[in-house]
């Protein structure tokens, strides 16, 4: 078992009940880090994140120093935080807005100052209605400590800081519909290319979108070093990271861990992590990042948390959430109600996925019901490999954005792994697990 | 012709969209918090799902005089303020209970039991998801995650996290609900927060000024551009 001692970077603070106050922020250290940046130039800042191959966290893994450095050959117009924290089984932002909110700030103000945006924008999920009030009044304290605004701690930058709520789509998620979101428009992923708001962005503007986790790291990477954090976890897979574990284990929530040293079994099962699988059962199945990706069986729990094996692996790291199935789930259902997610949220922008998210749906749901045919495995292939050709991963691009080809990971899972399963359901007129 | 340029359409608040509104639905408070949220932003339109809270925070719901008025606020039409709200799963173009319950049932909470609680809660509310209550006071809805894992399954209440229910809590939340026990935690509907941005300081009014000069040159170069790049493709 690998649990390193590696230290909490984003979570440290939440051992306090009042760690969303200024009061806890600043007697923790807090905005040291942005003093400190104020004081570099911010070509350096910028150096010191690139160095820390700080991967973003929303779920593509795009390392954040690269995407600025797009940015930087032409000035930056916005900077926006993705908060729409929607992935099912993914809840890791959900607790930073909460619990950290001025640590979320600070490092938007980093990121700001080193691209040199003078207008941020932190997107919230509309839902978490607790987490907005908190990071609004997170930040009216921050305006009041001289830590937004114009001249911020005498440094010379001005910076003017929105908070913006979101209305309930999985589908702002996605950088470019949370742009048009944004804009006040339906939440249309946009047209590639251009494959990054680098180009043309937020009201046509070079506009960069970071995750709220990506930034939330940014004041520990500033006061100890890009290096410091390249440091902690594997290779790529730099620092520590979020996981949020659930299902049926004994012990769900969100762990910080250094990032590719501990393995989804430990995550699994370590007492002081998920606590091993309840009542206990064994554990079918996991899905390793949200459900976009394709599952894994208990063969596979050996795989250590990192982006790269992960991928390797035939799936990916993506938000960070890991669902611990047990022996007693049915795998037809579990698939079923992540097929009827994407059937209730595809935009209906792509003929693919508008139609084929609910041709898969009711397909699905007349298997669990016990109305299956014995074509309809097939029929249920033809129409993954109609949105994703091929059924490969990464999955072939027919659509706008990766929603549509994404609809294929938990069928093509389940089918793999327990087609048995799916002939019972047929054969038997029914679930065998109701 | 009329020209249907975004820049064109943006307009001045209040001015824009002549006719389709006599205005005056929306409260004096309510249109003046929406005239300083519009500030926060470069362009209008970008304050348009804020305002939509915040014409459920005064009605419950979004009326169609409230969009008239919102249209109005950001310079566009009705039409688009509704085509724009009816995208969204919490802005309500028909009005919704006092309390509206949200039970998710997405993967971690189904594992969970959370098809057995909306179940239950189905039969004890005599509604089915989507339905409202014969009382008017809830709202049932099956939820997609709602990102407290941990505690599922997960239920809302106009948005505010209740922690994880079993069908025997569930009653007893609702009796609380309809005893008006919880109304300080959960404030009615609609309220979608209750902190506010400080007056104190804000975006300097030159500037936005200056970036909605700015913006509105690009989108009218762009138009320009879009014109110049048709040709006739219809078969002439």
């Amino acid at each position: 078992m690998t649990i390193t001692d590696a230290p909490k970077i984003v979570t440290a603070r939440l051992e306090h009940d009042d760690s969303h106050t200024l009061e806890c922020y600043l007697a923790t250290g807090g905005y040291d880090g942005l003093r400190k940046a104020l004081t570099m130039t911010p070509e350096a800042v910028a150096h010191e994140v690139d160095a820390a191959s700080l991967l973003g966290r929303g779920g593509a893994g795009f390392p954040a120093g690269r995407k600025w450095a797009m940015l930087r050959k032409n000035p930056v117009t916005y900077l926006v935080v993705n908060g729409d924290e929607s992935e099912p089984a993914t809840f890791k932002d959900h607790l930073l807005v909460e619990r950290d909110p001025h640590q979320l700030i600070e490092g938007v103000l980093i990121a700001a100052y080193a691209l040199q945006v003078t207008r941020a924008f932190i997107f919230i999920r509309g839902e978490f209605a607790l987490g907005l009030e908190r990071v609004q009044s997170a930040l009216n304290d921050a305006y009041a400590h001289g830590a937004v605004g114009s001249d911020i701690f005498g440094s010379g930058f001005s910076i003017d800081l929105v908070v913006h709520p979101g209305a309930g789509a999985y589908i702002c998620g996605e950088e470019t519909a949370l742009l048009e979101s944004l804009e006040g428009k339906r939440g249309f992923p946009r047209i590639k290319p251009p494959y990054f708001p680098a180009a043309i962005g937020l009201y046509g503007e070079p506009t960069v979108v970071n995750n709220v986790e990506t930034m939330s790291n940014l004041p520990w990477i500033v006061l100890n070093g890009g290096d410091a954090f390249a440091a902690l976890g594997v290779g790529r897979s730099a620092g520590t990271r979020l996981f949020a574990l659930a299902g049926h284990v004994n012990r769900p929530g969100v762990y910080e861990l250094e990032m590719a040293k501990t393995t989804f079994g430990d995550l699994i099962n370590a007492p002081i992590l998920g606590g091993g699988i309840r009542h206990g059962r064994e554990l079918k199945a996991f899905i390793p990042g949200g459900v976009s990706a394709p599952w894994f069986g208990p063969d596979q729990i050996d795989l250590p948390l990192g982006q790269d094996e992960v991928a390797a692996a035939g799936s990916m790291l993506g938000s960070g959430s890991v669902v611990a199935m047990d022996d007693q789930t049915c795998a037809v259902r579990a698939a079923w109600r992540i097929t009827k997610f994407f059937a209730r949220e595809s935009c209906g922008q792509c003929t693919p996925c508008r139609e084929g998210s609910g041709w898969l749906e009711r397909i699905m749901a007349r298997i669990e019901r016990g109305h299956g045919r014995r074509v309809d495995l097939d029929l249920l292939l033809d129409a993954c490999d109609n949105i994703a050709p091929g059924l490969t991963w990464p999955p072939q691009q027919t659509t706008i954005c990766v929603l549509g080809p994404s609809i294929p990971s938990s069928i093509g899972s389940a089918i793999a792994m327990f087609r048995d399963e799916f002939l019972v359901h047929i054969k038997d007129g029914g679930c065998p697990f109701a | 012709m009329t020209d249907r340029s975004p820049a064109a359409r943006r307009g001045t608040p209040l001015q824009a969209a002549p006719g389709t509104s006599k205005g005056g639905h929306l409260s004096t408070e309510t249109v003046e918090r929406a005239r300083r949220t519009i500030d926060l932003y470069p362009e209008a339109r970008s304050a348009l799902i804020p305002l939509c809270h915040l014409a459920q925070e005064q009605d419950g719901w979004l009326t169609p005089e409230a969009m008239s008025d919102i249209a109005e606020l950001v310079g566009i039409t009705p039409a688009e303020v509704l085509g724009t709200a009816s995208f969204y799963d919490m802005l309500h173009t028909e009005p919704v209970g006092r309390y509206v319950v949200s039970i998710c049932t997405n993967i971690a909470c189904q594992l969970n039991g959370a098809d057995e609680l909306l179940e239950h809660a189905q039969e004890m509310l005599a509604v089915n998801a989507g339905g409202t209550t014969s009382d008017g006071e809830l709202t049932l809805e099956e939820a997609e995650c709602l990102a407290d894992c941990d505690r599922a399954p997960c239920v809302q209440v106009n948005h505010r996290f209740v922690g994880a229910q079993t069908p025997e809590s569930f009653d007893r939340l609702v009796a609380e609900l309809r005893a008006g026990d919880r109304r300080d935690e959960i404030p009615p509907h609609g309220t979608l927060t209750r902190v506010r941005r400080d007056g104190g300081i804000r975006t300097d009014p030159a500037r936005v000024a200056s970036e909605r000069a700015a913006m509105a040159q690009v989108q009218a170069r762009r138009a320009e551009e879009a014109r110049s790049d048709v040709g006739g493709k219809g078969g002439a």
